[in-house]
């Protein structure tokens, strides 16, 4: 019996999660839009804990591999490469019924393309920074993750070839879809934006898939050697664990789903360019990991819906109530103000308290409890005071 | 043939030259000792030889094999584990998760399973603390679990480094009493310490170090009665 309960509560989440549409269209509230976008930060905020929260590397550049594997997609699903014609199981189709200009791949083989070519970058700006901890390595993911959108921005003149289309971005990225399947089920056919039903499920599929990864790397004997290296290098390998590849394994994983989420994303939204992965991205997604509780991938997943909730949902609804209550009272500053706007200060407030309060995250990891609340990690001969889990 | 042969070892720590051409020889189910005051080298030459400090001259054959350019996570494949300086065990993780760490290289279920009680016949204190977050052990049991950790890869060699450093006199005994057990186990073991008089009262032979150089290499019984030892290292006039 007790061997069930613990599947339990997951069971009746992906329930609830498979079901959200149907419930979404009998209450009219029309939250898939938000709920997709929810999703593509969850797996962006699984991601980047491999990286911070398993490994214990700060890393504040992981929006570059999103946007690399937005990238992808946009010039692999797109009309961008116009001077040549290539098709491979691709849904574009142009009006005169011809093969469309551009490079039009399906967006299966891109997906799994994007995650390979960001999870080789990943290992690309990984090497060169093994050497260095803590600090020093948080400043130069931090140049990486600026300089990626900065090549995208400046792309558009490289020798003459525009690689990126610079601040304007790729356009009109092809939708996913399975072009065999019959016209009656068109909307699986050829996903289309106003039939959100087959990206959510895309997108719930790739999450799931991920937490399953995510849970089965946590249990694994990689899992254990980066515990290791992160309490400590020397006795890892001291252990045989190869500190180098360890940590290499860390980045490339992180990248991967990084470039998954942000393959999905370019073609869900459909038009990229640079400013859509900005600075912020990246400290967004460090936040829901910080907040959620490094390394607890329940707990990473909570924080990604709490942010995320906060942005799209808590604050539009908030700035409603607030300009009401103008309205009412006749207060201009009040009727006008817009709460998403200081999204960004109210994060901030909720990550101080939170590191007050509560440093191990809403659902914390053991470990990672442990080391935020012992006064004295290294030796644990005076110990006594230290928070159990 | 030895075991451990050091042949002319040089090491550096930057510019400084801190190993001065070390050589010494470690034969099958020896305890070996290394004794020299605060600096001499003696921690460097096990950095040097587990590939932690890679010596920058001389050679390090393991088991007829040269080992000198192996990196430090390579030596436990070869048959070398060790309990480093200042034990360094992995102090959120439980005891019992410190031993499986050990034997992370190792496939063979039975061969982990027959090492993890033998260390608990040896430690049963070990046992007693099994799921026992190591870092909130005492300092005794921590050296217990350093040691430990290190026999669960079975080596051939267990190089030991200041196993009684921070320890009460009689936990020393105890933890001396165990190092020798383990060696009439069967494993050969090149042992670090400051404190001379243990060290040489369990060695079969023994080296002092003075900065950098070998200067005495001797049975341990010989070295106890060189009045230079009993002076600079024994605490005797």
């Amino acid at each position: 019996m007790a061997r069930y309960r613990r599947f339990l509560l997951p069971a009746v989440l992906i329930l609830l999660a498979v079901l959200l549409p149907f419930i979404d269209a009998a209450l009219g509230t029309d939250a898939l839009f938000t709920a997709i976008t929810i999703a593509i930060f969850v797996m962006l905020a699984l991601g980047l804990n491999i990286v911070v929260g398993f490994a214990g590397l700060l890393d504040l550049g992981f929006v570059a591999f999103y946007a690399l594997g937005a990238y992808v997609v946009g010039w692999f699903a797109s009309t961008h490469f116009n001077g040549v014609s290539f098709s491979l199981g691709s849904t574009a189709t142009s009006l005169s019924g011809e093969a469309p200009d551009g490079i039009h791949i399906s967006f299966w083989i891109l997906l799994l393309l994007a995650g390979v070519f960001s999870a080789v970058c990943g290992m690309i700006i990984g090497f060169p920074t093994l050497r260095l901890r803590g600090d020093y390595l948080a400043i130069v993911t931090l140049g990486f993750g600026e300089i990626i959108p900065r090549f995208f921005q400046n792309g558009d003149n490289l020798n003459g070839f525009n690689l990126t289309n610079g601040t304007i971005g790729i356009k009109a990225i092809d939708s996913p879809g399975f072009p065999f399947l019959p016209d009656s089920l068109d909307t699986w056919q050829r996903f289309s934006t106003l039939d959100l039903n087959p990206w959510y499920y895309t997108i719930l599929a790739m999450v799931l898939v991920t937490i399953y990864v995510n849970v089965r790397l946590q249990n694994s004997r990689l899992g254990r050697a980066w515990i290791s290296v992160r309490e400590d290098e020397t006795a890892a390998a001291a252990m045989g664990i190869n500190p180098v590849t360890t940590k290499l394994w860390a980045y490339a994983l992180g990248a991967l789903f990084g470039g998954f989420a942000g393959a999905f994303y370019g073609a869900f939204i459909k038009n990229i360019f640079p400013d859509a992965f900005s600075f912020n991205i990246s400290i967004l997604i460090l936040c829901m990991v910080v907040l959620g509780g490094m390394g607890n991938i329940y707990g990473v997943i909570l924080g990604a819906i709490a942010l995320q909730g906060i942005n799209f949902y808590l604050l539009p609804q908030l700035s409603t109530v607030v300009h009401a209550i103008g309205d009412a009272v006749g207060s201009a500053a009040l009727s006008d103000v817009d709460l998403a706007r200081y999204n960004f200060f109210i994060f901030g407030v909720v990550l101080v308290l939170m590191m007050l309060l509560r440093p191990e995250g809403i659902i914390p990891n053991r470990q990672r409890q442990e080391e935020l609340r012992d006064d004295d990690p290294g030796t644990g001969d005076a110990m006594g005071g230290g928070a159990r889990a | 043939m030895a075991l451990l042969e050091v042949q002319d070892m040089h090491s550096y720590y930057g510019n400084i030259h801190a190993l001065r051409g070390v050589s010494l020889t470690v034969e099958e189910g020896e305890v070996v000792t290394l004794i020299g005051s605060n600096g001499a080298g003696k921690t460097t030459t096990l950095r040097s030889i587990n590939g932690v400090l890679p010596a920058r001259e001389g050679k390090v054959i393991f088991d007829g094999e040269e080992i000198q350019g192996v990196p430090a996570h390579g030596m436990i494949e070869k048959g070398i584990a060790q309990s480093p300086e200042g034990r360094k065990i992995f102090s959120r993780m439980s005891v019992l998760e410190n031993l499986e760490m050990g034997a992370y290289h190792r496939n063979d279920r039975d061969g982990i399973r027959r090492d993890m009680d033998r260390v608990f016949e040896l430690f049963p204190r070990l046992k007693e603390r099994i799921k026992q977050e190591a870092g909130t052990m005492s300092g005794g049991e921590q050296q217990m679990l350093a040691i430990g950790r290190a026999l669960m890869s079975s080596p051939k060699l267990l190089l030991l480094d200041e196993p009684s450093m921070g320890l009460a006199p009689v936990l020393v005994e105890r933890i001396f009493d165990i190092i020798k057990e383990i060696n009439a186990q069967g494993t050969t073991i090149l042992l670090v310490e400051q404190n001379a008089n243990v060290a040489l009262e369990i060695a079969t032979r023994g080296y002092v170090l003075e900065s950098g150089s070998i200067v005495n290499a001797a049975p341990a019984e010989k070295l106890r009665q060189d009045p230079k030892v009993r002076e600079a290292y024994l605490g005797e006039i």
